[in-house]
């Protein structure tokens, strides 16, 4: 199973990422946003979580029009499986890959902290790891993590059982408490909590593990 | 030749930047401020010619997420 992490200027959570990619069994390489193109036959891309240009214009805006992401929206639009953590998750719904907004938190403050998440849906290579109704404890460090979408956006998103994780305690203002949402074909997930921070006992937790076993145990399989 | 472009919050959508200005007006003693918006203007210095289309392509494809915020292109 071969995984790419994307690396932006500002990015700064690519390495926890690809150690929770590797821990997992994946061959994990990093990609510069300027390269054009992904490595060969990757099946899994994972935009990590930081400040890629330094949340200039809006958080992932500037990363979205960058060449690499040209190469991430193919991918995705090939069935490839795409994960966006926190940063990651900004800048794909700023590409279009995920709907929704993710605006400044409501309370102002930039939230950092470990909080109990539920899965909401085990229908997905992201969330087969866990039973829907589980609580798992994921680190939030976000200022801008206010997930927002349009009502019939939500109510899509609803009906679908498209929404992955919701927090227990709403920390940033996201409507329907909402920390996670999965694209139409289920293969494009991206999440504001850090499941990368939870995959070692060193972490406090290890919660996010099931996550990246069972992705890279479905596509190692496919 | 140059334009300006407002970009703002849609109606509608929660603006917690601007409630704080509001409540930070209100301590300073202003009075009657019942509601405060917080957008960003941003100035295009561009060929001469450039189409108001263009200008619409920019603010469609980076210059505002549309999924929250609205814009207004002014030329000058």
């Amino acid at each position: 199973m071969r995984a790419a992490v994307i690396v932006f200027p500002g990015s700064n959570c690519d390495r926890d990422m690809a150690v929770a990619l590797r821990a997992a069994g994946a061959d994990v390489s990093m990609v510069w946003h300027k390269d054009p193109d992904l490595p060969e036959s990757v099946d899994l891309v994972a935009v990590p979580g930081g400040f890629s240009f330094g949340d200039y214009l809006r958080c992932g805006a500037i990363a979205a029009q960058s060449p690499i992401c040209k190469a991430i929206v193919a991918h995705a639009a090939r069935g490839g499986y795409v994960l966006g953590v926190c940063n990651g998750f900004q800048v794909l719904t700023e590409s279009g890959l995920l709907p929704g907004a993710l605006m400044r938190n409501a309370a102002l403050k930039f939230v950092c902290k470990t909080l109990d998440l539920k899965v909401e849906t085990s229908s997905s290579a992201f969330t087969e790891g866990y039973n829907a109704g589980d609580l798992v404890a994921f680190p939030v460090a976000h200022h801008d993590g206010n997930y927002t979408a349009d009502p019939d956006t939500l109510a899509r998103l609803e009906a679908d059982e498209r929404i992955a994780f919701r927090y227990t305690q709403n920390p940033n203002g996201s409507v329907a408490d909402i920390a996670g949402v999965l694209s139409d074909n289920r293969r494009v997930l991206g999440m504001m909590p850090h499941p990368e921070r939870a995959v070692d006992t060193g972490h406090g937790g290890t919660d996010g593990q099931a996550l990246f076993r069972g992705l890279i145990g479905q596509l190692a399989n496919a | 030749m140059k334009a300006r472009v407002h970009v703002m919050l849609k109606n509608g959508v929660l603006d917690p930047q601007g409630e704080a200005v509001r409540h930070a007006l209100g301590n300073l003693g202003f009075d009657g401020v019942s509601g405060v918006r917080q957008g960003k203007v941003i100035e295009l210095d561009l060929a001469d010619g450039t189409s108001e289309d263009t200008i619409t392509d920019m603010c469609e494809k980076l210059l505002a997420n549309t999924v929250i915020e609205s814009y207004r292109v002014e030329l000058l």
